[in-house]
């Protein structure tokens, strides 16, 4: 029947570009084997473990204690989102999930304690709009991650995002990779700074060199590194890798992980344990060799299925509108500084196109909720140029190509549905991963305490203060990395401690840990009870400010502690430990109860978990 | 038995105008509705709150709010507000209001309970009425009296006796309305939670039969079924629950209108699920 709705196509159009097309990572088809294959286990005519494989090898997990709800994972190549999809999101969560969606620290989108029989219909939801769950856990190849400044960072040497998504393509159903020793990830930067490649199996920097005359365009990749209960930084493979090369070199890496990997023990079957144990030049020599067999007997069909040029945004954008400077971007603010100046200030950055620039989404441990969604969507459609976002492993949105005259509008759009707070690429945006809200293998709550810090540090104003800019807290449920902490500025995962005898949610603290070419992990200092990680951070923060030198950042601060080369009454991490010993104790559990809690929970705390389900 | 598509409907409709009224689906289109006024064919009630109505409602709508159903605990008042609104037996009744159907739903089941057998939900709230530009007036519309038979519908009624013998059957099922977060925190023991946000989609109150049917088929449920529904504390959105259920072809569908507010009153026992602070999950 014809209906006479009345059109609601948004009549200012300000020139944003045709949408991108539909992506189609997703298959309908697997849907609907998804649905027989639960069916057929709810009937016991599959076994257990089977079906488990099956359904990570479909990005569901399973959920805390309570295996008729599943986690399920949507891979999101490279982070980027059409809004379009955004809004199925929206409505899946809404159907199926807890009506709010969840940015990963791997650019993926989580939604949470959906029925197990409700899976396929998510996935059918999401394949309408080209998302897919595919390989999104299990041992296989992840979701393949890109800096979300890829195209707009300044320090570029090219856009790598087109290189990340032929190699997610290229390995998406591949079946060289539906069944490796343990899960595999390939992370892609920007430049030096921007992006995760020093903790992933493949990291790729893009970089160029001159050759004959010509500029060659190829990347720097680290092999081997990756986050976890034990953590390792990558390794360069070579000076330079020609683009030319990039997939055979992936290809090897993957080929020797599947053939060396370790099988056995879960444990300790990452490839980096594999790099590890056989030493990096035995592995430097290995991946080289087999990249050699790898070129020689790889097909010509093969080979072209890895397309670069398929994968590039050839829409031209418009150019921006010349205008004058944004002051708020490098002045100072305050706490009392008008809320969008403030926002501008700690949510906003350049672009390499002039005129342009990067808005971030502050969100809190990377939770949005459906109407928000809905809202963020239109906000895309209506005033960014490429009419894409970017989810980004700090758990935020990045929306780009946001016209500087612009910006003012779309800040009060994103302020009618509370997504304009400040403070998203500042100390306030603390990261979490899920914790006890969902996952298996969790102790404290590590999600509600991401969002405590943010909230109080917004309270305080400390977004505001540009010597904490660089510094980053995050904090995990438990030693498995999800929160990323070995690669914060104050890092946390989670515990059970037994004090003044009773067991007590605790986090272990990590101090100097950093992203980027040249990330360091962070290194363990001491316990801290869950309701004291609050009160120790800011604790360090005012030892910062008696004891920094002149100009010195927080992070630049902690970095030199943590190396034993700290100038004033805190010269290593002894010296921390000491300085902080008074705030982490704990009150008679008769005083102060609450204090042997985990936020979230009105009873005595008791570490339970179960059986992990990343390595299936 | 029921026609599940618009178009379908409307032929009906057409059809039948000039000789004895139309029998409406579950769900009743705009079109089919806009129809039915112009031929004075259907009495239209509007459930939401009096003020709403007086402001503006859909031509021909007589006002019955929720709350004054709810307050007339009766069958035998309810079929006496009926007839002052003039509903016979044979009277073709389409309801709505501006809360995703569920009130209205709640209304409907009402009217079938106390034995009025056609009823149908608009497809639409009011505000998407509204923003569809479709007709509207703010004259109160009242009709003359009319005499509708009390003969009480039980085989779409549940009390708690009732449902505390579900377990025991096999054949029986309960089905918990609320949103998934409520649903894990408690329900009532043995309870599947197919929450009310499930069953409908972007511009209407319920989805397709057969995208129904598939939710339900995927829980393993079979068709032949008894299924109970039940919500948080009068039987709203668990009414919602329950049209979808008959669109998507289950004959034996009850209401537990009391719900689980009167459940936990009477200390009925609950299951809860304490092992995961997922609250802390919801971006509200």
């Amino acid at each position: 029947m014809k209906k006479s709705r009345v059109a609601t196509a948004n009549p200012r159009q300000k020139g944003v570009s045709v949408p991108k097309p539909n992506p189609k990572w997703g298959r309908e088809e697997e849907t609907e084997v998804f649905a027989k294959k639960v069916k057929l286990f709810r009937q016991g005519k599959i076994p257990e473990d089977d079906f488990r494989r099956f359904r990570l090898q479909h990005g569901a997990y399973g959920s805390r204690l309570h295996m008729d709800y599943s986690m399920v994972r949507i891979k999101v190549p490279g982070g980027e989102m059409t809004p379009d999809q955004i809004e199925k999101i929206a409505s899946l969560s809404e159907a199926f999930s807890i009506g709010s969606a969840h940015v990963s620290t791997r650019q993926n989108i989580q939604l949470h304690w959906v029925q197990l029989e409700d899976v396929s219909e998510v996935m059918r939801g999401l394949v309408e709009t080209g998302l897919t769950t595919r390989e999104a856990c299990g041992n296989t190849i992840r979701n393949v991650m890109c800096s979300h400044f890829a195209g707009v960072c300044p320090n570029e040497a090219f856009d790598a995002t087109p290189y990340s998504m032929a190699i997610a393509r290229f390995f998406l159903r591949n079946p060289m990779c539906q069944n490796l020793p343990r899960k595999f990830k390939i992370n892609f930067a920007c430049c030096d700074q921007h992006g995760l490649v020093r903790v992933a199996d493949i990291g790729l920097v893009p970089a160029t060199k001159e050759e004959n005359g010509a500029t060659v365009r190829g990347f720097k990749i680290y092999l081997g590194g990756g986050l976890g209960a034990a953590s390792f930084i990558g390794h360069l493979l070579e000076d330079f890798t020609p683009e030319g090369r990039v997939l055979a070199t992936c290809m090897a890496t993957v080929r020797l992980f599947d053939r060396h990997g370790n099988r056995e023990n879960m444990a300790r079957n990452r490839m980096r344990y594999l790099v590890h144990e056989m030493g990096w030049e035995k592995f430097q020599k290995m991946a080289l060799k087999e990249r050699s067999i790898v070129e020689m007997t790889t097909s010509y069909f093969t080979a072209q299925l890895f397309d670069v040029k398929s994968q590039e945004d050839t829409r031209q954008l418009p150019k921006a509108p010349r205008m004058a400077k944004l002051p708020m971007l490098n002045d100072q603010v305050t706490k009392e500084s008008p809320a969008y100046e403030r926002w501008l200030h700690t949510n906003v950055v350049p672009q390499k196109q002039e005129g342009y620039f990067t808005a971030f989404i502050t969100l809190g441990a990377g939770d949005i909720t459906a109407s928000q969604l809905r809202v963020l969507a239109s906000a895309i459609r209506d005033y960014s140029a490429e009419a894409v976002a970017r989810n980004t492993p700090q758990q935020n949105f990045a929306v780009r190509y946001v016209r500087g005259t612009e910006l003012r509008d779309f800040y009060e759009k994103l302020g009618s549905a509370g997504l304009a707070n400040p403070g998203a690429l500042t100390i306030a945006s603390a990261v979490g991963c899920s914790g006890t809200t969902s996952c298996n293998l969790a102790i404290t709550n590590s999600h509600r305490l991401a969002k405590e810090v943010q909230r109080k540090f917004l309270e305080l104003g400390l977004d505001t203060d540009d010597s904490l800019r660089d510094a980053t807290i995050k904090v995990s449920g438990c030693p498995n990395s999800c929160g990323q902490h070995e690669i914060a500025t104050v890092g946390f995962f989670g515990g059970a401690t037994r004090m003044n005898n009773s067991m007590v949610p605790t986090y272990t603290m990590l101090f100097g840990g950093s992203a980027g070419e040249q990330g360091e992990l962070g290194k363990a200092a001491m316990r801290v009870p869950a309701k004291r990680v609050i009160d120790t951070v800011l604790r360090v923060i005012e030892l910062y400010r008696q004891q920094r030198s002149e100009s010195e950042t927080l992070h630049q601060w902690v970095v030199s502690v943590t190396k034993g080369r700290g100038a004033g009454g805190i010269k290593n991490l002894e010296d921390m430990k000491a300085a902080l010993a008074q705030v982490i104790q704990l009150p008679a559990q008769e005083q102060d109860p609450d204090a042997y809690r985990d936020y979230g929970s009105d009873s005595g705390f008791s570490a339970k978990t179960a059986r992990g389900e990343c390595a299936a | 038995m029921r026609s599940l598509r618009a178009g379908a409907a409307k032929k009906k409709a057409a059809k039948t105008s000039s000789g004895s009224a139309v029998q409406l689906p579950i769900v009743c289109d705009a079109d089919t509705l806009r129809s039915l006024v112009r031929k004075k064919a259907v009495r239209v009630v509007d459930v939401r709150k009096a003020d709403d109505y007086k402001q503006e409602h859909i031509p021909t709508a007589v006002s019955l709010p929720l709350a004054r159903v709810l307050e007339n605990d009766t069958p035998e008042k309810i079929v006496g507000i009926m007839e002052e609104l003039g509903i016979s037996d044979k009277t073709p009744v389409v309801i709505y209001d501006d809360t995703f159907g569920a009130l209205a739903a709640r209304v409907a089941w009402t009217f079938q309970y106390v034995g009025h057998i056609n009823t149908a939900l608009l497809e639409m709230t009011f505000r998407q009425w509204k923003e569809l530009g479709l007709e509207t007036e703010k004259q109160a519309r009242t009709f003359p009296k009319a005499r509708h038979l009390l003969n009480v519908n039980r085989n779409i009624y549940a009390d708690a006796s009732y449902v505390e013998n579900v377990k025991s059957q096999p054949g029986k099922l309960l089905v918990d309305s609320r949103e998934r977060l409520n649903f894990l925190t408690e329900h009532i023991p043995g309870a599947k939670n197919i929450p009310y946000t499930m069953v409908g989609s972007n511009g209407s109150i319920l989805r397709k039969a057969d995208e129904l049917k598939r939710f339900i088929e995927n829980r393993g449920i079979t068709s032949n079924a008894e299924i109970i529904t039940y919500c948080g504390s009068v039987g709203t959105l668990s009414g919602l629950t329950y049209y979808a259920l008959k669109l998507a072809g289950f004959q034996n569908v009850r209401l537990y209108p009391k719900s689980f507010k009167e459940w936990k009153a009477l200390g009925k026992p609950k299951e809860e699920f304490k092992d995961a602070a997922y609250w802390d999950l919801s971006a509200e």
